[in-house]
């Protein structure tokens, strides 16, 4: 069972070894409704935790995703460009945004854990 | 992810007759012009906009402003009217509707509206008009202080206004109410049903064929819930009503027109009759007839982008040299047009059709194209 944290912004992340996969939490997706268009970043992008590196829009409104921990983006997931609407269907699986190699894992202890998180986004409603 | 947030409301909102109807269908609410609205039901914006095309959608529009100007003795109420809008309202046959603006004097818009001839000789010295929910308090103020010595403003605020739109609307609504079938579009007519008094019109804000029904607000739900027990009808949030119009090519009051911008610039120069143009004779004709007989500086277009990225309000609108040329007052995905839809204003030499522009979305020109509105084919009514 790999390791998966969640940030107060409702992105997740998944380590596997140095690599994290990053997507929105199914939360996320609830609120924002159908989800037309994912921005993603380019690969190579080095960010630092907190940093805007994606965009979500929904037929509403446009929301940034933050980085939930340091590092270099490995690779995206293309197949949202045709198909945004995988981030309803999937958020947390093929609905995914992005890898990247985490340069600092101590950051994820400043992440949530699964319990955590659920707990948090019980008060938020 | 930081979802953008509607500001505290500094007063309590204002609950329209059908709140708790909304609140049992499970919408999601939200403030708007100080009412607790649905944004979404269930459905979702995407799928209600598509059933709204395709079969029959009901929206809650109870928040927007309805009022009857009556005019005291002696005074002709469509005369007295002209003198605020430079819509030809003179000539409105009894049961006829017609879409005009309150101008300032200098041309601007003070809103959008509809005004209704009464069908009644009794009433004939009435006008129905029906404003938008964030204008109608400045709206009224306007046309009492305007107005106030000929004519006399009441405020229908214990009415609700209900409004089914789509293909199935004129099926859906005449199971219930058999005259509707023979309403003709921008036609409206006041039936008495059940010992309800309804107002019901043949317009929208859709582009596609609908009626809007104005109701004692005690009768609301029941009637509500009758035209949401077809099978055609979905109950549909201001999410959608907004991807709806913008589709349709139509102006949302505060974004693509404001006290800012004269009709002409907003291409809503079709709405200012012919006898009124010639003559004036309302708030601002003279900017507005330089602008007619000369073009405007501005102009309001349709914009559609390549790719799949929407481009919002705000955004800059930019020429191949990467000069601001306009802004764009409103933007979405449009759900049936399946790509991203615009409008707003260009200097007038970028507006033709056809024209290719870039919109500035987060510091990238996309590729855009100006083209002629609605974005989807307008399926309103043909009056035989």
């Amino acid at each position: 069972m790999s390791d998966i944290r969640f940030t107060e912004e409702h992105e997740w992340i998944r380590l596997d070894g140095d690599v994290g996969t990053v997507g929105i939490t199914d939360y996320a997706q609830e609120q924002l409704g159908d989800i037309v268009f994912v921005e993603l970043p380019e690969q190579g992008k080095t960010v630092k935790q907190g940093d805007e590196i994606a965009v979500v829009e929904s037929v509403k409104a446009a929301s940034e995703i933050y980085a939930p921990v340091t590092g270099e983006v490995t690779d995206t997931n293309g197949a949202l460009e045709e198909a945004p609407e995988t981030v309803n269907a999937e958020a947390e699986d093929g609905g995914w945004f992005f890898r990247m190699r985490v340069t600092d894992p101590g950051e994820l202890s400043t992440l949530m854990d699964s319990d955590a998180y659920k707990s948090y986004i019980a008060e938020l409603d | 992810m930081a979802a953008s947030r509607a500001p505290e409301p500094t007063e309590p909102l204002r609950q329209t007759p059908l709140h708790g109807l909304h609140l049992s269908l499970g919408a999601k609410m939200v403030p708007f012009a100080g009412y607790d609205m649905p944004v979404q039901y269930p459905l979702g914006i995407l799928k209600e906009h598509l059933h709204t095309r395709a079969a029959a959608g009901l929206f809650d529009v109870s928040h927007m402003g309805q009022a009857v100007l009556r005019a005291k003795p002696g005074i002709d109420i469509a005369e007295c009217f002209e003198q605020l809008v430079p819509g030809n309202i003179r000539d409105l046959k009894p049961g006829q509707m017609r879409y005009t603006t309150l101008l300032t004097g200098t041309g601007g818009i003070i809103d959008d509206l509809m005004v209704t001839r009464p069908v009644a000789p009794e009433h004939a010295d009435k006008l129905f008009l029906v404003v938008n929910a964030a204008r109608k308090a400045v709206d009224f103020a306007h046309i009492s202080a305007a107005l106030g010595d000929r004519a006399e403003l009441k405020p229908l605020d214990t009415r609700a206004l209900l409004a089914l739109q789509g293909p199935a609307a004129a099926e859906v609504l005449s199971a219930h109410i058999p005259q509707t079938e023979s309403l003709g579009f921008m036609q409206a007519q006041r039936i008495e049903i059940d010992g309800a008094d309804l107002i019901v019109s043949r317009c929208g804000y859709t582009g596609e064929d609908g009626f809007e029904i104005s109701i004692p607000a005690e009768y609301a739900a029941t009637w509500a819930e009758k035209l949401l027990a077809a099978h055609a009808v979905e109950a549909i949030g201001l999410g959608a009503r907004d991807s709806l119009r913008l589709e349709a090519g139509l102006c949302l009051y505060g974004h693509d027109i404001d006290e800012t911008t004269t009709p002409v610039e907003a291409a809503l120069g079709w709405s200012i009759g012919k006898r009124r143009r010639a003559e004036g004779g309302f708030p601002g004709a003279a900017i507005i007839q330089k602008q007619l007989a000369d073009g405007p500086s501005r102009l309001r277009v349709g914009l559609a982008l390549e790719g799949r990225a929407p481009a919002r309000e705000g955004a800059a609108i930019v020429d191949a040299a990467g000069q601001k040329i306009g802004q764009v007052t409103s933007g979405t995905f449009g759900p049936s047009v399946g790509g991203p839809v615009a409008m707003g204003y260009v200097d007038s030499a970028f507006a033709k059709p056809g024209r290719t522009l870039a919109i500035l979305v987060r510091g990238k020109a996309l590729a855009a194209k100006v083209v002629a509105m609605p974005f989807t084919e307008k399926h309103f009514h043909r009056n035989d």
